[in-house]
């Protein structure tokens, strides 16, 4: 099935992409049919730059074991950052 | 048979990219309106719209991501068309009007147009076929007809089974036995509003086959099904499209 479901956020970073290096603004995160990995669904996260065009994007498409080993390892990262660098692993509110 | 890019007029009267394949042969014949999958306007779909060509049949399969991408390698646009929260519904409606109305300008156009639509392009498929005069509807495994997708997503999708009483023309129904969404008893239910509103309708639910059972570059393939969905397509346009 085509899911729809579909997570936007703003993001602030850098992707590199078929035209090398941009800044990233957005993302999506959604689960659905893929366009090039052999399953019928995969977890899906696109880093966008929409003012840069279509093209501005880093995609995968992820089994959702590995999606969730993925995500399991980015939060552990950030957990175990060494001191004095929280400001910058911590979440802004 | 040619296939090329053309551009036609949408919802809106916007300039629409889309693929249009047609026998050379001159011969009066119908057209279908191919409308694509959730993943865009990709390699796959234009391969099924040269197919109806080849089996003698115009066909356009308008890019309905032009707006959010133009010129956008297709995965890219379908994200970035995701991204804006899809395609809206009377958007939908608007550009395959656009895109019946090319085929019927075409010279071996007999004036009889179908739309056939895959996965979310089968939802399309029945909208548009409610919306608009059509002679034929096909609807391959379309989901969210009858139920409602998950709550607080961005995408401007909801039921359309209601619509059922406005259905313009026969529609073809093409589902796996194995899909869960659309799910037998989604099936089911449609079979039930079509029944009560006294449409022309064929349904077919294969066994051993889940959802995208026609798609040949996806581990959901199903040949079994897959040829004998396509059998039963020719047949139905072979009654609907035909002036003869």
């Amino acid at each position: 099935m085509c899911t729809y479901q579909t997570i936007t956020l703003t993001v602030q970073g850098s992707g590199k992409g078929p035209r090398g290096w941009f800044p990233v603004t957005d993302a999506t995160v959604y689960f659905d049919h893929p366009a090039h990995a052999q399953a019928e669904h995969t977890l899906n996260v696109d880093l966008l730059n929409p003012a840069l065009g279509a093209g501005a994007r880093v995609a995968v498409e992820l089994d959702p074991v590995s999606a969730r080993t993925l995500a399991e390892a980015i939060l552990h990262t950030l957990e175990i950052v060494p001191g004095g660098l929280e400001g910058v692993a911590t979440p802004q509110r | 048979m040619r296939a090329q890019t053309v551009q036609i007029r949408g919802h809106g009267d916007d300039p629409i990219e889309s693929y249009l394949a047609q026998p050379l042969d001159g011969v009066p014949t119908g057209g279908v309106v191919v409308i694509h999958h959730m993943p865009g306007y990709d390699e796959a779909t234009k391969e099924i719209t040269r197919r109806f060509a080849a089996h003698g049949y115009l066909a356009v399969c308008p890019n309905l991501y032009s707006r959010e991408a133009p010129g956008a390698s297709p995965d890219d646009a379908a994200a970035a068309a995701r991204a804006q929260g899809g395609v809206p519904d009377e958007r939908l409606v608007g550009d395959v009007a656009g895109a019946a109305a090319h085929l019927r300008s075409l010279g071996s156009s007999n004036g009889r147009i179908a739309s056939i639509g895959y996965c979310s392009g089968g939802r399309q498929s029945f909208l548009a076929a409610c919306s608009l005069e059509l002679d034929a509807a096909v609807d391959c495994y379309g989901a969210f007809i009858v139920a409602r997708p998950p709550e607080g997503m961005p995408f401007r999708v909801g039921p359309i089974v209601d619509l059922a009483p406005n259905l313009s023309c026969p529609l073809l129904g093409l589902f796996g036995a194995e899909d869960q969404h659309p799910a037998p008893a989604e099936v089911e239910e449609l079979e039930r509003a079509l029944t009560t509103a006294g449409k022309e309708f064929e349904f077919h639910t294969f066994d051993g086959a889940g959802h995208a059972f026609f798609a040949p570059d996806r581990p959901s393939y199903r040949p079994d099904a897959a040829t004998e969905g396509w059998q039963r397509i020719w047949a139905f346009f072979g009654r609907h499209l035909t002036t003869h």
